[in-house]
């Protein structure tokens, strides 16, 4: 069969880049989703705080994504459910199987990577000790206690104070298991602030940060695990072990996307996020291919996934239409002093919206620290920032005039300077003593 | 009463259990697991040795290479993966040369076939992400690869087929000779054979001590392992080993049969039989060795680490007689490496001991192939097509990073000892096996194995009794 628009997942991702796609004229879209509903991973996020930037009101995680599933539903776009993609080759040929139809072969005029992302597992962590049941990743518990009505255990622990781990913290503990600590490897926290405060605070449990677990103890099920203090290289320390007694160690400890399929054909990744190299119009190296949410880089808020799926939906649909301009001279964006990644990583100021919104992480926390941006050498922006930390994302945006005044320019880049510098046209105002600290950790 | 009992369900007991099988023995397998392949055989290298290493005229020597020779054919006959890859033995040193040249040397008496030395450029040329720092190498291009379950699996399995009974979760806990045979006193009760083959890994001396006066010691052996994900999995094509140094006896890096990157093992000597956890130092030693033939071992891809425990006999040999002193009782102890690449030629062996002893005629219907369970990530288009048609069960991936299907997993369950546990599904499928470890497919695989097996979801386990998977509902006990 034949699609001018296929987008992989039907997650927030998905949905939303296939109702911009549509709205912006394009017929023949088809959703091509794994699991038996479309949703993704909200369906199991059932705590609030969803939508409070897309539709200003607080929602769930599967009311947020039930508004896009209405809206797939009204403007008939066609999904298919319990579908798996096997393989997508360089010609945009997506071979894929389901029980109903049996192995089919898609080809797609323009594709729309939307795969999400998985957490990092306890082997990735290496993580030293027995392996008894008992060892969940923070999302496979969240889907047992949820979708499930299940404990995955009783006495828990908790390793990683991602957000998923937090969430799962307040949600276990609710449902009648003891949570008894969250250990953190890092000296600050990976998840948002709002969910330290209501999902650790708020029912006193401690969170250890600079801890990691050096041992699992349970030959069948898990009885317990070893923190250890780790020093500043991140190795534990002798003699600061605590043993705690539990029958289940929770691993929060980073998300990574998903791009086994995107490599297979052809798609160039960036080594920090584990996403695609995207352009302006977050279209990656292979013409026609886009990529958002999760899949593209790891996102604190749905609802900037949601954003930025519109904005693959939109570009995908102009690719199909012919609208989209070929790929011009593309000025490189980059992240410097502590700025890890950036998304995109290079725009193309004939292709580029009016407004272009570029986000990036932080590899570290930064108080009171500046935003820096600079054209060249030149800095053209720097802005206050109070608190900037790993767990949050942030961004800055470029105007489109503004970088046609300034011509032909080698490279966009982004710093955090620790004290107000000068705004010039010199060039020559660069503060250099910044905290740099990319940890690489995030993959 | 039986004929013969076997107490292990590793590789060496499915291996025995499948020679006597062919004979009309009323034989019975006996594990204190609840499948097999839960010891040792679960967690080793997975490698085919050529059978250079082992001093000639020994039984290792003899084992090793009669069971590498055996292997391709067998491998055919039970459908179970065996590659071939060659392996390299690195020497870093041009001092070590003639402990190389030794090594060459014991494999032609051992008489491995095709064996020499290579040069730098050689070695280089063929393993380009080898150290420059190696001098020479050995090359043996029987060296193989093979994986540890399905072989397993596969030889436990089709002695099933052919009539041996299996009872798992079932510890032997004494056993006492009397007339005409043993006693044996287990965990769900007493159990009478005519004859005992003891291969119980490193719980082989507990049960010879129990019917001999001269004592052996088994000694656990621990190895740890790191497994690197599949996109690495061709950073080297043959198996990479070292040649002992000052610094101790070296670590191998090799692709599995399935295309990840696997490295290990460490080496120390243990007390305790169930010590099967990792640690960070021992962890560390691995990386620290391998980088030695690998500097840049794409640490940062890997996916697990486990410990497997070597079933050590201090005589390092193999112990395969019957005992002195104990007619009947025969002891398959001290299987060590190369005992994964011995386990067919032990299983041959054994069964010419047992008929030595107790004769018995040959079955008519004896099965010698054995189908495994169709392999949906490796089948073509069109073969996929055709499963699909019998079944679109197998158009259902519940693994996504292994791509196994819900077919796979249902065969998996309903095959002759058929998995019960998770990991059981896991050995025999690879759901579960891949890049994030069984996050995703685990709640599924749970559920298609309450589905099938009538259970509720809260039975099942990881790997029996004890390694529940959940602990109940929510609200449980507020």
């Amino acid at each position: 069969m034949k699609t001018e628009i296929a987008i992989i997942g039907g997650g927030p991702a998905g949905l939303a880049a296939a109702v911009a796609a549509r709205k912006a004229g394009v017929e023949d879209i088809l959703i091509i989703e794994r699991d038996n509903e479309l949703g993704g991973i909200l369906n199991q996020c059932i705590h609030n705080g969803f939508g409070l930037h897309t539709f200003k009101e607080e929602l769930t995680g599967p009311e947020y994504a039930q508004r896009y599933i209405r809206e797939v539903e009204e403007l008939q776009i066609p999904y298919m459910l319990h579908t798996i993609v096997v393989d997508i080759g360089e010609d945009k040929v997506i071979t894929v199987m389901n029980k109903e139809r049996g192995m089919f072969r898609i080809e797609a005029k323009a594709v729309i990577l939307a795969m999400g992302c998985r957490e990092r597992s306890r082997g990735a962590l290496n993580i030293p000790g027995f392996r008894p049941a008992g060892i969940y990743s923070a999302g496979t518990a969240q889907r047992y206690v949820n979708m499930e009505g299940r404990m995955p255990g009783r006495k828990v622990v908790i390793l990683g104070s991602g957000d998923i781990g937090l969430i799962m913290a307040r949600r276990m503990t609710l449902e009648g298991a003891q949570v008894q600590v969250v250990a953190e490897l890092m000296p600050y926290s990976g998840g948002l602030k709002r969910n330290i405060v209501q999902c650790l605070d708020d029912y006193n449990i401690p969170l250890k940060l600079s801890h990691t677990v050096i041992d699992i103890k349970g030959k069948k099920r898990v009885e317990g695990v070893t923190l250890a203090r780790v020093d500043e290289n991140r190795r534990p320390i002798p003699g600061t072990e605590e043993y705690y007694e539990c029958d289940t160690l929770l691993l929060s400890c980073g998300l990574i996307p998903e791009n086994e399929l995107s490599s297979q054909m052809g798609v160039a990744l960036n080594p920090v996020t584990s996403g695609p190299v995207v352009n302006e119009s977050l279209e990656t190296n292979v013409e026609g291919v886009f990529a958002c949410g999760n899949v593209l880089h790891v996102h604190d808020l749905v609802d900037y996934v949601s954003g930025e799926a519109k904005m693959a939906g939109e570009n995908a649909a102009a690719y199909v239409k012919g609208q989209l301009p070929k790929a011009g001279r593309e000025i490189p964006l980059k992240g410097e002093n502590g700025v890890r990644y950036t998304v995109p990583c290079m725009v193309d100021t004939e292709r580029m919206a009016e407004k272009q919104i570029v986000r990036f992480r932080v590899g570290d926390v930064y108080k009171d620290s500046y935003l820096g941006v600079y054209y060249n050498d030149r800095c053209i922006s720097r802005a206050k920032k109070k608190v900037m930390a790993p767990g949050e994302m942030e961004q800055i945006t470029l105007l489109k005039s503004k970088l046609q005044e300034a011509g032909d320019l080698e490279s966009i880049t982004i710093r955090i300077e620790p004290e107000e510098g000068k705004v010039s046209g010199s060039g020559a105002e660069v503060e250099k003593k910044g905290a740099e600290k990319a940890s690489g950790e995030q993959e | 009463m039986f004929d013969i009992v076997i107490i292990g369900a590793g590789v060496t007991g499915s291996a025995i259990a499948r020679e006597l099988s062919r004979y009309q023995y009323d034989t019975l397998v006996l594990d204190r697991n609840s499948d097999v392949c839960e010891g040792t055989s679960k967690a080793n290298s997975g490698i085919v040795h050529a059978g250079f290493d082992s001093e000639p005229g020994s039984m290792m020597a003899k084992m090793n290479v009669r069971g590498n020779a055996m292997m391709e054919q067998l491998s055919r006959d039970l459908d179970f993966p065996f590659k071939r890859n060659g392996s390299l033995v690195l020497c870093f040193d041009a001092q070590d040369m003639d402990k190389l040249e030794k090594l060459l040397e014991k494999g032609k008496k051992n008489g491995v076939p095709g064996i020499r030395i290579l040069s730098k450029e050689e070695i280089r040329e063929l393993e380009p992400n080898v150290t420059k720092d190696v001098a020479a190498a050995l090359y043996a291009p029987t060296g193989g690869i093979v994986c540890p379950f399905g072989l397993t699996i596969a030889m436990a399995e089709n002695a099933c087929e052919n009539g041996v009974k299996f009872r798992f979760d079932t510890e032997v806990l004494n056993i006492v000779h009397k007339e005409g045979g043993y006693l044996l006193e287990t965990s769900k009760g007493l159990v009478e054979s005519k004859l005992v083959i003891n291969a119980a890994g490193v719980y082989a001396d507990k049960f010879h001590n129990m019917v001999s006066d001269e004592k052996i010691r088994i000694i656990p052996r621990k190895g740890e392992y790191c497994l690197m994900d599949k996109k690495v999995g061709d950073y080297v094509t043959s198996t990479i080993f070292q040649l002992p140094t000052i610094y101790g006896k070296g670590v191998l890096i090799t692709p599995t049969v399935h295309g990840n990157l696997l490295t290990g093992p460490t080496a120390v000597d243990i007390e305790d039989k169930e010590n099967t956890q990792t640690t960070q130092e021992g962890l560390e030693d691995l990386l620290k060795r391998a980088a030695l033939s690998v500097p840049q071992m794409p640490v940062r891809q890997i996916i697990t680490s486990f410990t497997g425990l070597r079933a050590h006999w201090t005589g390092h040999e193999f112990i395969i007689k019957e005992v002195e002193g104990a007619p009947g009782f025969i002891d398959v102890a001290g299987i060590e490496s190369p005992g994964l690449s011995s386990s067919p030629a032990i299983g041959e062996y054994v069964a010419q001991l047992v008929q030595g002893i107790y004769p018995m005629g040959k079955k008519e219907d004896f099965v010698a192939v054995r189908k495994g369970i169709p392999n949906v990530a490796e089948a073509s288009f069109e073969e996929r097509q055709e499963l699909i048609k019998k079944n679109p069960a197998y158009a259902n991936v519940v693994c996504r990073c292994e791509v196994v299907t819900e077919g796979e997993i249902m065969d998996a369950i309903h095959r002759p000892l058929g998995a019960t546990t998770l990991d059981g599904i896991k050995r025999r499928t690879r759901a579960g096996m891949g890049r994030c470890q069984s996050g995703f497919c685990a709640p599924k695989t749970v559920e298609i194995l309450a589905r099938e097996l009538g259970k509720d979801i809260s039975e099942i386990t990881k790997s029996g009794e004890g390694s529940n998977y959940l602990t109940g509902y929510n609200k449980e006990g507020m």
